[in-house]
């Protein structure tokens, strides 16, 4: 059977040589090179369970009224899209189940992505021949973070609508042709023309997706060219030669049972775990909105930075030139991706090191880069706690003003303190290393081997 | 009868002769290198095989059901149950049946330098025949970038690029009453003190960014507006936009000064990022990230106690943009 299958491919494709290279493919064997497969994955079940919704929802913000069985819905106004979503959460069977499932798909696909992106950036492995492949990758991140934003806001319910009034604002607020730009994407002041709807569901589940999976592609396409990264293990692993595991038939299963690991995660969260539960939230009118409102986690770090700024407009007399919302909801991010798009260049501008790179380097090996990192990703973690002071607030009661002058400190202190302390943990580990090395030796010698050559 | 014994010869060969065929690979050496089979591991893969089958038959079941009660919960768990039960069976194979080898393998070169500068002549060599390379060049980036802008200008059929001004229209102008979200009309007497009202324009969309407006009423003596809107607030009652002038969201919160000791006065505040407008000064920015004031409504009550609009509002309503208070608000022509 094999050998027809085989042989009738071949003979039509001439693959077989390309087959059997891929065949034997060498994975080398490290836990944290899964992170970038669970994104994969979660991206597959994200457009599975995506299908599935788009057969039943109704992408329209024309004007209806609630009669289906939940009652504290009944009778009131709604979109269209507000009421197809309530509806194919409670009617049609399996869609919850599949509502809830992509939406906690959305969730973990960006955080394996993150989490990817800073195995990559704390090892290097952004160096040389590997840095369009990262830029690649950052990229993705950007498409799933918009991705995630305009799948959420699609359902119109009050969060989604509360969502898009931030979004509209933080687009108006870019100097100059922020205004122009809101009017033309919005059609119209907000909260727009009806058109708008229809223009995030086709980004949403085609311009985005397909982004995306290019993208993909492209990412796997230039791995596989150029051949994974490895860390020093042995004396084998070397600049010149990948050791590892075999695609087949040492990684396939292993990573086939990922796949199901990540799918019955999903489903199971998504059976199980209640999450954003759109009936609760209700219908988004202009006038209204919630206390204690948070987006999904991955832009927690915007809204932190938009809550963290102080209150100026900068202006020239009586004229506007930068509203607020441009500092958190636009520069942060904006400085944040350009400092990690800039990162291969300025490593080898600053190290002149522009070499090929095939190992890792651990992070203690590169204490500067190791230390930037920290601070730049404790910033951000810092001023994405910032986001949660409302709950914090509402939850526990502490002073929301308190809250923000506290980070408004910490987010100029804590970065700080990370880098100092990061830098030096990295050297300390570096000399407890040395150390050990010469110990080592020195016992050797005195049991009377001689020191291994390196 | 030995026609039954013959077929019962041949079955009996041909199931044996299963076991017995020579690897058709024997004679050549191994690619993966060999390893002890495991019976029990075997055993392991076929059993979570079968847990697999039966929670996707599960699933199918649970579906079935026209009426369940936590029908949500049950897909979900004999779904994920089913891919765990496939995912624990792989790691098995993966762990215990397959050879797990260490494999080694060149990197691939770092640059084909020959094909590189191959390529390189081979485009040189093909402008040979160019004389006016850059001129040519010139006319190729002229036409390259007007159909650049040929295929984007019908973009802006999304919506008025350079005409900002349905940004500054609101519905509001004098003489229009105030309704609450069912249409019934304001009453002066009827706006109680600490307390927060939401009013519409009588007749207009309420999803206007123009629309909504937060009352509230205040003793007149409390009130410190500004010298200009001195009779804005009959009664003590003031109306801004209810629409934070951040980031557009509804100003949804009213902090009445029931707390003097935590947060002194009292204030109108966004829950999306707390800013913070103090409603006795003319809702002017008190904390939070908002860059400035609310823009108030002037009202008047007429002969019969209802709130109007005596005019539109004191500016721009909504998020700011460069340039927004270069125009007052005005009503749609």
């Amino acid at each position: 059977m094999i050998r027809a299958l085989v042989r009738y491919l071949d003979e039509r494709s001439g693959t077989a040589p390309f087959l059997k290279k891929a065949l034997r493919y060498v994975f080398p064997d490290n836990w944290s090179f899964l992170l970038g497969e669970v994104a994969l994955y979660t991206f597959v079940i994200l457009v599975g369970t995506g299908i599935y919704l788009t057969l039943f929802f109704e992408p329209s913000t024309a004007s209806t009224y609630y009669t289906g069985h939940y009652v504290p819905l009944r009778g009131h106004e709604m979109s269209v899209a507000y009421r197809s979503a309530v509806d194919l959460s409670f009617k049609v069977r399996a869609g919850l189940l599949m509502r809830q499932t992509h939406h906690w798909a959305a969730d973990v696909f960006v955080a394996s992505i993150v989490l990817h992106m800073l195995r990559i950036f704390f090892t290097g492995a952004y160096r040389k021949p590997r840095d369009l492949t990262y830029y690649i990758g950052l990229t993705m991140l950007i498409l799933a973070l918009l991705e995630g934003y305009l799948g959420y806001s699609l359902v119109d319910d009050l969060l989604s609508g509360m969502g898009l009034a931030i979004g509209y604002s933080v687009l108006m607020s870019i100097p100059f042709v922020g205004g122009n730009l809101a009017v033309l994407l919005w059609g119209g002041a907000f909260p727009g023309n009806p058109d708008f709807e229809s223009r995030m569901y086709v980004a949403h589940v085609f311009l985005f997706p397909i982004l995306i999976a290019t993208l993909l592609g492209l990412h796997l396409f230039l791995v596989a060219a150029r051949h994974h990264t490895q860390f020093r293990e042995s004396r084998r692993t070397t600049e010149k030669k990948v050791v590892g595991v075999p695609t087949f038939p040492g990684q396939a299963p292993r990573s086939l049972g990922l796949f199901f690991s990540v799918a019955a995660v999903l489903f199971l969260l998504g059976g199980l775990v209640q999450i954003n539960p759109i009936w609760l939230w209700g219908p988004y009118h202009v006038a209204q909105g919630t206390n204690g409102a948070q987006p999904d986690w991955y832009l927690g770090w915007l809204i932190g930075a938009l809550r963290l700024v102080p209150n100026f407009d900068v202006t020239i007399g009586h004229y506007t030139l930068v509203p607020n919302p441009f500092w958190g909801g636009a520069l942060f991010p904006l400085l944040v991706f350009l400092f990690l798009y800039l990162t291969p260049w300025l490593e080898r501008r600053l190290t002149g090191e522009y070499g090929f790179r095939n190992l890792l380097d651990r992070p203690r090996d590169a204490p500067w880069r190791t230390a930037l990192g920290a601070a730049l990703f404790t910033w951000v973690f810092v001023i994405f706690l910032a986001g949660a002071s409302d709950r914090v607030f509402v939850s526990f009661g502490v002073s929301y003003q308190a809250q923000i002058w506290v980070y408004r400190v910490l987010v100029f202190v804590l970065p700080m303190v990370a880098l100092f302390v990061t830098r030096r943990l990295c050297l300390a580990l570096q000399e407890s290393e040395r150390l050990g090395r010469i110990r080592e030796e020195a016992e050797a010698e005195a049991r009377g081997e001689l020191p291994q050559p390196e | 009868m030995s026609a039954l014994r013959r077929w019962a010869i041949a079955l009996g060969v041909l199931l044996l002769g299963r076991k017995q065929r020579q690897p058709r690979f024997a004679d050549r050496p191994r690619i993966v290198p060999p390893g002890e089979p495991d019976p029990r591991a075997e055993w392991l893969v076929l059993a979570l095989l079968l847990g697999a089958t039966a929670a996707a038959v599960g699933f199918i079941i649970v579906y079935a059901f026209n009426h369940l009660a936590h029908q949500t919960q049950y897909l979900g768990l004999t779904l994920g149950l089913a891919f765990a039960f496939v995912a624990a069976a792989l790691i098995v194979v993966g762990k215990r049946l397959v050879v797990t080898e260490e494999l080694e393998e060149d990197y691939p070169l770092p640059g084909h330098p020959t094909a590189q500068e191959e390529v390189e002549q081979l485009v040189a060599e093909s402008g040979d025949r160019f004389t006016r390379k850059r001129l040519l060049l010139t006319g190729a980036g002229a036409a390259a970038g007007a159909i650049g802008a040929a295929l984007v200008v019908p973009a802006l059929s999304l919506g008025p690029l350079f005409d900002t001004g349905a940004l500054y229209e609101t519905p509001w102008r004098r003489g229009i009453r105030l309704v609450d979200e069912h249409g019934k009309p304001l009453l002066l007497d009827e706006i109680e003190r600490e307390t927060f009202y939401t009013a519409y324009p009588q007749g207009a969309d309420k999803e206007l960014v123009g629309s909504p407006l937060v009352v509230v009423r205040f003793e007149p003596a409390e009130l410190h507006l500004p010298s200009r809107r001195r009779d804005w607030a009959p009664g003590g009652v003031v109306a801004y936009s209810k629409v934070c002038t951040h980031a557009g969201c509804a100003i949804a919160l009213f902090r009445k000064p029931t707390f003097p000791v935590v947060e002194p006065g009292p204030a109108l505040i966004c829950p999306c990022h707390y800013s913070t407008f103090d409603p006795t000064r003319g809702a002017k920015v008190i904390f939070g990230p908002a860059g400035r004031a609310l823009p108030q409504l002037p009202l008047a009550v007429d002969s019969s106690g209802v709130l109007r609009a005596a005019g539109n509002f004191s500016g721009p309503v909504g998020p700011s943009w460069s340039g927004v208070r270069s125009k007052a608000p005005r009503n749609p022509s």
